[in-house]
This record gives C-alpha cells, structure tokens and sequence, in this order.
C-alpha cells in the first residue's frame, strides 16, 4: 500500500469531488423538475402527450445510462447537438433520472386521498390552486422517501460521467492511477471514499424524512 | 444525416455481442440468488455477529458504485494471487453486487409473510427446519419473483458497465462498430433498441408472474 500519492493528486482529486457534487446536485435538481413535469403533463395532458410520455418513461428506462451517454456525446454532433462533455453529463444525468422521478411523483399523486381533491373542488377551488395547495404538498409529503432514495441511486451513477470523461472523482482517481499505476490503491480509496458519502448522505435522507413527516406520526 | 443503413446494419453483430450482456446478467443473478440467500440468512440469525456481517456487506455494496466494485475486483484479484479471465472477475462482480440487493428482497418478502403462517406451523408441531424449507421459503420465493425480475433489469442495464474491463458486450461492441464506420449515433442507437427489446421481454415476463401470483 502507497497512500502517499494521494497527497500529490490531493488538490486534482478535490476538484473532482468539487465535479462530482456539481453534477450529482444539479443532476438530482434538474431530474426532479423534468420528473415532475413529466408526471403533471402524465395526468392532466391530453391523450397523444400521454401515450408519448409513457413511451419516453419506457425507452429511458429500458436503456443503460452509459448507451444513453455515447448517444448523446458521441451521436449528439451528428444531428448537430455539440456539448462538452460537462454539459453532456449533465443533460444525460438529468434525463436519465427523470423518468424514474416521474413515477415517484405519479405514486406520490396517487396518494392522495381523492377525497381531498373532491373537497378542494366542491369548494369551488381552481384545478391548478389545487395542485398547488392540495396535490402537491400531499403527494410530496408519501413521495418523499423514494425520492430520497433514488437520489441517492444517483449519486452512484455520476461515475459513469468518468467514461465520456467529465472530470469528476472517478475520472481523477482513473488519472491518476494510470500516471502512478496505483491502481488498487486508488480504486480502494474511491470504494471506500463512495460508501462514507453514500452513508452519509442516506443518514441525512432519513433524518430529513423524519423532520418532513414528524406530523404524520401520531402521539401517543 | 441518419443512416438507416448503418442504424440496419449494426444490429447483426451487437445481437451477436447481446449473449455476453445475457450471460453476465444472467450468471450473475444466479450468483447474487445464492449470495443473497446466504447474507439474507445471515441477517435473519440469532448471532449477532452474523447479522453485523449481513449488514456491512449490504451497506458496502449498495453504497459503492458498480464501476468502482469493478475496477476494484479487477484489479484486486491478480494481487491476491487469483488469475481468472476478464469475464469471470466481471460475473463475479455482477453476482456479489446484486447477492446484496437481492438479500433485501428476500428480508423483506419473509417479513412481509403473515406471521400466523409460521405460528400455526408451529402449533401442529412442525419441526423449525421444515417450517423454514416447507413454509416459509416457499412463499418468499414466490412472493419475491416480480422484484427478482426488476432485479434483471438493472442488471442487464448495469452489464453495460463491464465494457470498461473489455469484455465484448453490446455497450463494447457497439463501441468497436462506432469506431469502424464513425456512425456513432445510428450505432448506440441500435444498441439502445437491443437493451429496450431485452428489458420490454423481461418486463412482460415480470407482468405476467406478478398477474400469475395476483390469484
């Protein structure tokens, strides 16, 4: 074991950190937004927007995240889509959660008492103050521990960016063991390094989870 | 422009490539099936050191990525003495990983079990290695069958990632055909159309278990 190198790559290594919380944040934050669109325009859209959106739901989550990477990085240029590959990452990760997104906000929907809804419309309120003060808080409320959850899925998959070579963790880590041929070394201490912040970051979930739905708990 | 000439002609040699991503996949759920029964075990004793172990290794594996386990077992077993080809270090990578998905779902359809089930066993005297084997078990299995199949799913999407220790599955193949014909987009998406016609197949066969067990 020479964990010295480590020290030599450390300020490359945080600036892939740095890449790695970027994309996962922005990834998450912008997947949840289409995700809920996605949902909104599943149940109120017309018919042919649906059927389309069931169709996008299906495709997305029928293909690996990395075929979806190579379509969009490297198939991208040729119907004139130039990104880098940061961007690239981020539009990928962002569609690739969305649909999975979707459907915890259509489950978080269904839900909902329909009672609730039928109140909210026979005391005249307007269907979008209804999403707005009746669905939504509701449906986020049951949603919110899958969502925490698939969040946290995602966090994983900001190493396959390594492979279109966004330089996030992986991609430094990857450098820097092919400079050094550290390789176990190296690939021990990202395992490592993933469970700590995967831990973390499900420990915060879950005392969010508390915090969120302490009014749901009945007292004894 | 989109060649559908290319997109036509990619698909012969990334069907040929697609017995990889089934044998990957399907091997490895094979393994993760008596993986995760042995750590499923494990968490369920009354050893306490068991169920510590049972823990670390699923907190391990589902808080490490995929591509991370891979490289490490890649190049962790040459070290240790342990030379076996590329593709049995992936098989066994895909197995371990998914043994640790697979032990949940397993706890969880033995704790989703009416507990009157084990307790009547009891009560007419069953013995309780026959009330595991003759009814516990076989309704966990069952019970268990459409969340086994989902697991599938992720796991021939997840046998994209062994392309990266080179072994030649549809993800890589359709690398070498990109390289060769610079049609990277008519490529991928043909290989995107065999992973969805792979999924939409399991997909179906977990709908029709999940309506079989539905009676």
């Amino acid at each position: 074991m020479e964990l010295s190198v480590f020290q030599d790559y450390g300020p490359m290594l945080l600036r892939g950190f740095g890449v790695t919380i970027f994309c996962w944040l922005a990834g998450t934050v912008l997947g949840m937004l289409l995700g809920l669109l996605v949902a909104l325009a599943q149940r109120y859209g017309p018919r042919p927007l649906r059927w389309l959106l069931q169709v996008y739901i299906e495709v997305i989550r029928g293909t690996p995240f990395l075929v979806q990477l190579f379509v969009l990085y490297y198939g991208g240029p040729l119907i004139g889509l130039r990104l880098d590959a940061l961007p690239a990452g981020l539009l990928g990760l962002t569609v690739y959660g969305s649909p999975y997104f979707a459907e915890i906000f259509r489950s978080g929907f269904n839900a909902v008492p329909i009672g609730q809804i039928e109140a909210a419309r026979a005391i005249g309120m307007a269907e979008p103050s209804i999403v707005r003060r009746i669905l939504l808080p509701l449906g986020l409320v049951s949603a919110l521990p899958a969502l925490v959850n698939f969040s946290i899925i995602l966090t994983k998959e900001t190493v396959i960016l390594s492979i279109i070579t966004v330089p996030e963790l992986m991609y430094q880590v990857q450098r820097m063991s092919t400079e050094t041929f550290r390789y176990l070394e190296a690939n021990l201490v990202l395992a490592l390094f993933f469970w700590g912040l995967v831990e973390t970051i499900s420990r915060a979930g879950r005392r969010l989870e508390t915090r969120i739905t302490r009014h749901l708990i009945e007292r004894v | 422009m989109f060649s559908t000439q290319t997109f036509f002609d990619s698909f012969g040699p990334l069907f040929w490539a697609a017995r990889y991503t089934l044998l990957v996949s399907g091997l490895g759920i094979a393994l993760g099936l008596v993986i995760g029964a042995l750590v499923c075990a494990a968490a369920l004793s009354r050893v306490r050191a068991l169920r510590r172990f049972a823990a670390l290794w699923v907190s391990f594996l589902r808080g490490v990525p995929l591509l991370v386990q891979l490289l490490l077992m890649y190049y962790l077993l040459p070290v240790i003495g342990i030379n076996v080809p590329a593709i049995a270090a992936a098989v066994i990578t895909v197995g371990i990983c998914a043994s640790a998905y697979i032990s949940e779902i397993w706890r969880g359809a033995i704790g989703a079990l009416p507990p009157g089930q084990s307790e009547a066993a009891a009560a007419i005297g069953m013995a309780p290695r026959d009330i595991w084997t003759r009814i516990v078990l076989p309704q966990a299995v069952v019970m268990s069958l459409p969340a086994l199949v989902n697991e599938l799913i992720l796991l021939v999407k997840a046998s994209s990632l062994v392309s990266v220790v080179g072994i030649l599955e549809v993800t890589r193949a359709s690398q070498a055909q990109a390289a060769t014909t610079f049609r990277p987009l008519e490529v991928y998406l043909a290989a995107a159309c065999i992973y969805l016609l792979i999924n939409l197949c399991l997909a179906g066969l977990g709908r029709y278990l999940e309506h079989r067990m539905a009676v």
